[in-house]
């Protein structure tokens, strides 16, 4: 066997290996959903979604905790996009490049590492005693909002980034001032990555448990939240608190609970790709 | 070739109005004197000490090898380089009698007032439209008409309204690169400058689409003053009426087109001119 002979072996052997890591994590995926279908989708219809909970399995709905995560959602979104957003373009634009900035950068990289449970005993220290919040759904909003900035404001950076510098020569150029070129032309030319960042991150909210079991979240409220300083629950918490229950019909159920929330997770994931392949065809 | 360019270059003449709304507005004289013009990035020292006065509504070719200055000159001319990090001058450059680089100038308004047009085209990814009247709106006017009437005048001028009348509301990346350069232009008529500064406007062009850049600069210099940089040296004999030449940092030569390229001074120039180095 001559060398060209293995070279070519090994490039099939290489091809082989790499689709089978890129199937790796699609399968166990795929076999999950089948599994979560299978035990829970004969248990989605319209009560279960328009249902109170219940101590009765049958008659256990998600409503409150789907109006929760709703709730969370709306809140977290108008909390945390102008803030993030407003500090990714601060840092970009007019962050002077020295070692503060470094240090800020950095410091804002380890934030998005930071494991949620912390942001969760942040929340529950700040906003929940400090502020004297209570468990209610803007304290939740808040500490999911501190949990996502990193992420919004790396994104809303490299969105700006991308828009290429000769478009700000040209504004500039005319006569635009700084506030003006990034009014008319770096936020509508970066709109699209800012807002598949802002949609992923806000997907990964919607998934949080953690932080907002610690805030205060119940496993079981009574009623769906009416105000921001209503108690609440959510999704997440919903089915965890089905999964630790014995009988067989809450397993159903929070197996049902999960196609709605995955659901909800793909459909924001799906928005954000659209954003990003429409704002891609704008720039070229 | 040469007779087609020629052709085109007639018909381009034909298109452009010979007065506008624009014209009866701007009777300025527009100067430019430089005094002793120092620059430095960080500790490379880019200019080393340029004087210079340029004349109002002529073109002013600026030539010599990549690297020597010329670009990071014109740029001096409206205060491109205060964005370039480690960017330090000294000296004087006076536009209409004051000195630009004054502390309380506003830099806004003086770009107002020297208009730029870069080497490649950067419109807006927006609408043909919007691209010239985007200046416009900076200055605050609302008026829907007014604007209109400015955007077709301006697109007019540059001789792209035939092309572009049934399609305005359409983007401008669409169009090709000669037509975009031409609408970077327009745009910068739009806000009323009476100093147009050219950073190499047709490097990125096919032959025609010079052509018609040329013959428009030509059109323009009655109205404007036009400071040019360029690496064709056919194209700086071609439009200009005073042509500097740039090396390592200084000016080493400058003077009518004319004496530059039948009788230089020095014999730097000569050997550039003549394409020996460079």
């Amino acid at each position: 066997m001559n060398s060209i002979q293995k070279n070519r072996i090994f490039d099939q052997a290489f091809k082989v290996w790499g689709i089978g890591c890129t199937l790796f994590g699609l399968i166990l995926l795929a076999v999950f959903i089948g599994d979560i279908l299978i035990d829970g989708i004969m248990r989605i219809d319209w009560d279960f979604i328009t249902d109170l909970p219940s101590r009765k399995a049958e008659k256990s709905g998600i409503y409150t905790a789907l109006m929760g995560s709703i709730w969370i959602l709306l809140l977290t979104t108008v909390i945390a996009f102008p803030v993030g957003v407003a500090a990714g373009v601060y840092l970009e634009e007019y962050g002077k490049k020295n070692r503060f900035s470094a240090i800020l950068e950095i410091n804002i990289s380890n934030l998005a590492g930071v494991p949620s449970i912390i942001y969760g005993l942040l929340g529950l220290e700040v906003f929940v005693r400090i502020m004297g919040l209570g468990a209610s759904v803007l304290a939740g909003s808040l500490t999911l909002s501190l949990l996502i900035l990193p992420i919004i404001i790396v994104a809303t950076r490299e969105a700006i980034k991308s828009v290429p510098k000769s478009i700000k020569d040209a504004s500039y150029a005319l006569g635009a001032s700084k506030w003006q070129t990034i009014w008319n032309q770096v936020l509508p030319a970066s709109s699209g990555g800012i807002l598949t960042g802002v949609i992923l991150a806000l997907s990964r909210a919607v998934g949080e448990t953690a932080p907002l079991i610690v805030v205060g979240a119940l496993a079981y409220v009574p009623f769906a939240p009416e105000s921001p300083m209503d108690e609440f629950s959510v999704l997440p918490i919903q089915i965890f608190n089905w999964i630790s229950r014995p009988q067989h019909g809450f397993i159903e159920n929070a197996a049902a609970a999960i196609i709605i929330l995955l659901l909800i997770t793909f459909i924001m994931n799906g928005i954000a790709v659209y954003f990003r392949n429409k704002w891609q065809k704008k720039l070229k | 070739m040469a007779k087609e360019i020629e052709i085109i270059m007639e018909t381009v003449t034909e298109q452009i109005p010979a007065n506008s709304i624009i014209d009866s507005s701007l009777k300025k004289k527009a100067t430019i004197e430089v005094k002793d013009v120092k620059v430095w990035y960080d500790t490379f020292n880019a200019i080393k000490g340029i004087d210079m006065n340029i004349k109002p509504n002529t073109v002013t070719a600026f030539i010599g090898p990549s690297g020597c200055g010329k670009s990071t000159f014109l740029r001096l001319f409206n205060r491109m380089n205060d964005y370039v990090e480690d960017f330090r001058m000294e000296g004087k450059i006076k536009v209409n009698g004051s000195n630009i680089y004054k502390k309380k100038v506003n830099v806004e308004e003086l770009r107002k007032e020297i208009g730029m047009v870069f080497q490649k085209p950067n419109p807006f990814p927006k609408s043909i439209f919007d691209n010239v009247a985007y200046g416009l709106k900076l200055q605050g006017i609302t008026d829907k008409q007014l604007i209109e009437e400015l955007v077709i005048d301006c697109l007019k001028q540059v001789a792209l309204w035939d092309e572009v009348k049934d399609d305005l509301k359409k983007s401008a990346m669409a169009l090709s690169g000669g037509q975009q350069q031409r609408l970077c232009i327009a745009r910068t008529l739009a806000v009323q400058p009476s100093i147009i500064l050219m950073d190499e406007p047709t490097s990125a062009l096919d032959p025609i689409s010079t052509a018609k850049v040329e013959e428009l600069i030509f059109k323009l210099k009655e109205k404007y003053t036009i400071v040019i940089v360029t690496h064709n040296m056919q194209q700086a004999s071609r439009i200009s009426d005073y042509t500097a030449f740039f090396y390592l940092g200084e000016l080493v030569e400058y003077n009518k087109t004319k004496t530059i390229f039948t009788n230089p001074e020095k014999q730097q120039t000569e050997n550039y001119i003549t394409g020996r180095f460079g």
